[in-house]
């Protein structure tokens, strides 16, 4: 039952799409950050941790979307880690509740240098629609130092891959050229 | 006296609501362990009183009670789903239940600017935070396996305290509230329309029903039903969630036992369904469509069409992979007899949805209380007796198989006319139900003159699965709780609020 389905899928194109190239104002505002910060370069390939500090979980549908046969995420260089320790990138949803912020500001303690944070959707932005409650710290930047932002709500998958790639483009050795790995590349 | 007897002989305040005296409440728990068959729906509070939400099947339509004061009578030793709810009640309104064997804080991990938020005048915090306390355990050779709030994979956040002997978990114990939003604070006086986004935001993954579920109440308390293409098309979108989540969870827990393919495939399935939720509904998860007093936007003829097309390629082949599930006896091997929730435990916790169908419970709220459209159109609910991770998974299969069917029927009965009937500005009570892909999840709100918000309440069915999730786990290893925790997976955003 499995085999021939193996087998065909084998033989078959990837069913991978194309992503466009991350926007020139995105990356250059990278890349002078990271020059700015630390000026070390991490290679092609980032390794990211996902920490949900407060999301309602639609965020996390679209982050674990980014892995699926459509949009394979991995084929880039960008893979989800286990543990901050493991991380280059902390991609964090959702508004900061106050509950979470303690083990945010950890997380984020735990990430070795150099490391960057992606605040991903309206809720890590800004607090999003639920800014301003008691219970809420504010945004991603209310706890740890933001690098990009990706609004949306949620952002879509192609979106959250856009801003990702953005961050390899910053990091990519100069002179500086497109996303690794194009449309449906190995 | 029986405990709908008790709770009917007090006076009615609201349709479906009755003030008991203090005494009349102190009652209840007797009278509800008299009645086994009265379902429990949910607990919470208000500015000083008490609300518990009951259904008996006799009367199929909900019952709520209230009783005025800052403590109450608890009700967990008689249902004891409504433990959590009462803890959560203590700390979000400052109401207590005085008698109850759990007082420890739930949501209030000591760091909110106030205590009980929702108060009249929420005090300010004073001294140092409560340490979370676990139960204890005793015996020889148990060692504590904290886990969490951070999990190892794109997951929301929670505490997870295992207590294990050599490899076997004697006790897990779930600590959950980190992602507190403050949501029914937040939704206090808004009109619905102001506060339906809120809703949407209880729990990402079901923010169609828990939409309609908070319309649907609005539109209860203001006597103005929705228009009938509406519903149909509320009902479109409920359908195609659950098929989404389905086909996703389904992927899920194969890739839990190490079995990576069905994920991959299931993952391109449910990509094929938000694709075409975005092509016509405008948003892969449908978020914000409903609205107080119908949708947010109306069908086109090709948009009905391209969900038919998308429901076809997923027809032609979901049988195929239910054959690999089937036949991989490594798979049937992590699956069969793991995690197992005893049926008459679901049925005391009052758990809906795939965990209480997969434990014998069949309960279904499109069935009782029922409502709009699925009155009118014929459809299978799965009800299987293992309780292991198998027969939610079973279950799950059987519900894509439904919501297939429905979706195709529903697009077919689908009536012409307006999409939206404004809700008039008036004061008014209202309780709906509606069936998640998790389960029935429930909403109740009350407007002032004024027609804002003046009383809430949101009950996700998780309430009542990461109990059973407790209870599923015991004797069964570590290795196999990530398995058995996404055959029942509860909504972290959906309890915590
Ligand atoms: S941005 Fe939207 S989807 Fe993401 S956590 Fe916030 S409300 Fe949920």
């Amino acid at each position: 039952m499995l085999w021939p389905r193996l087998a065909r899928s084998l033989l078959s194109r990837p069913i991978a799409e194309s992503v466009a190239p991350p926007p020139d104002g995105t990356v250059a505002a990278l890349v002078a950050r990271l020059e700015a910060a630390a000026g070390t370069r991490l290679g092609r390939s980032l390794s990211i941790r996902h920490v949900d500090a407060g999301s309602c979980n639609g965020c996390e549908l679209e982050v674990h979307a980014t892995s699926n046969l459509l949009h394979d995420l991995e084929r880039f260089g960008l893979r989800f880690v286990a543990s901050p320790r493991h991380a280059d990138v902390l991609l964090v949803t959702g508004p900061t509740t106050r509950n979470m912020a303690e083990a945010l500001a950890i997380a984020y303690a735990a990430t070795p240098d150099p490391k960057w944070v992606v605040a991903a959707g309206d809720c890590a932005v800004d607090g999003g629609v639920f800014k301003g409650s008691p219970a809420v710290a504010g945004g991603t930047d209310a706890v740890v130092p933001v690098d990009l932002l990706i609004p949306g709500c949620p952002p879509s998958p192609m979106a959250l891959i856009e801003g990702l790639l953005a961050l390899l483009a910053a990091n990519a050795p100069e002179p500086k050229k497109g996303p690794a790995g194009q449309a449906g590349g190995p | 006296m029986s405990a709908t007897a008790l709770i009917r002989s007090a006076p009615q305040v609201a349709p479906q609501r009755h003030l008991l005296s203090a005494e009349a409440w102190a009652a209840l728990p007797a009278a509800l362990i008299d009645d086994p068959e009265m379902a429990f729906l949910g607990l919470w509070a208000g500015l000083g009183c008490v609300h518990a939400a009951f259904l008996h099947p006799e009367d199929g339509v909900p019952l709520i009670a209230s009783c005025l004061g800052d403590s109450y009578a608890s009700l967990a030793l008689a249902r004891p789903g409504a433990g959590l709810m009462e803890r959560a009640a203590r700390d979000l309104w400052g109401v207590d239940a005085v008698d109850a064997a759990d007082r420890r804080p739930w949501l209030d991990h000591g760091r909110w600017p106030t205590t009980t938020p929702l108060a009249a005048r929420p005090p300010p915090r004073e001294g140092s935070a409560p340490q979370q306390m676990f139960r204890p355990v005793e015996g020889e050779g148990i060692h504590i396996i904290p886990v969490g709030p951070i999990h190892a994979g794109i997951i929301e956040p929670g505490h997870f305290r295992f207590h294990v002997q050599g490899e076997v978990v004697v006790r897990l114990e779930v600590r959950l509230g980190y992602v507190h939003k403050g949501t029914l604070g937040l939704m206090l006086g808004k009109s619905p329309r102001a506060a339906v986004p809120f809703a949407a935001r209880v729990s990402g993954d079901t923010t169609v029903a828990h939409a309609i579920a908070f319309c649907r109440a609005a539109e209860a308390a203001t006597e103005t039903p929705p228009p009938p293409r509406a519903i149909v098309l509320r009902a479109v979108m409920a359908e195609l969630e659950r098929l989404a989540n389905h086909l996703g969870d389904w992927g899920a827990i194969c890739n839990d036992a190490a079995f990576a393919w069905p994920l991959a495939r299931a993952g391109l399935l449910r990509e094929r369904v938000l694709r075409a939720c975005e092509a016509v509904f405008g948003h892969r998860l449908m978020m914000d469509r409903v609205l107080p007093g119908g949708v947010a936007l109306d069908i086109t003829a090709e948009g009905a069409a391209t969900l038919r097309a998308m429901l076809a390629e997923i027809s032609a082949e979901w049988p195929g992979l239910q054959r690999v599930y089937e036949s991989h006896a490594s798979l049937q091997d992590r699956v069969v007899g793991t995690g197992i929730i005893a049926a008459n435990l679901a049925a005391r916790f009052g758990a809906g949805g795939v965990v209480g169908r997969a434990s014998g419970r069949g309960f279904d709220a499109r069935r009782m209380p029922g409502y709009a459209p699925y009155d009118a159109v014929d459809f299978n609910v799965p009800v299987l007796p293992g309780g292991d991770v198998d027969a939610r998974v079973r279950v799950r299969v059987a519900e894509v198989d439904a919501a297939i069917g429905l979706i195709h029927r529903l697009l077919d009965t689908l009536p012409a006319g307006p999409i939206y009937t404004p809700l008039p500005i008036r004061a008014g009570e209202g309780l709906a139900m509606v069936e998640g892909f998790r389960g029935d999840v429930l909403h109740w709100l009350r407007l002032d003159d004024g027609g804002l918000i003046e009383a809430c309440y949101i009950r996700d069915p998780s309430w009542f699965h990461w109990p059973l999730l407790e209870a599923a786990i015991e004797g069964n290893i570590v290795a196999d709780f990530p398995i058995i925790n996404k055959s029942v997976n509860a909504s972290y955003s959906g309890v915590d609020l």
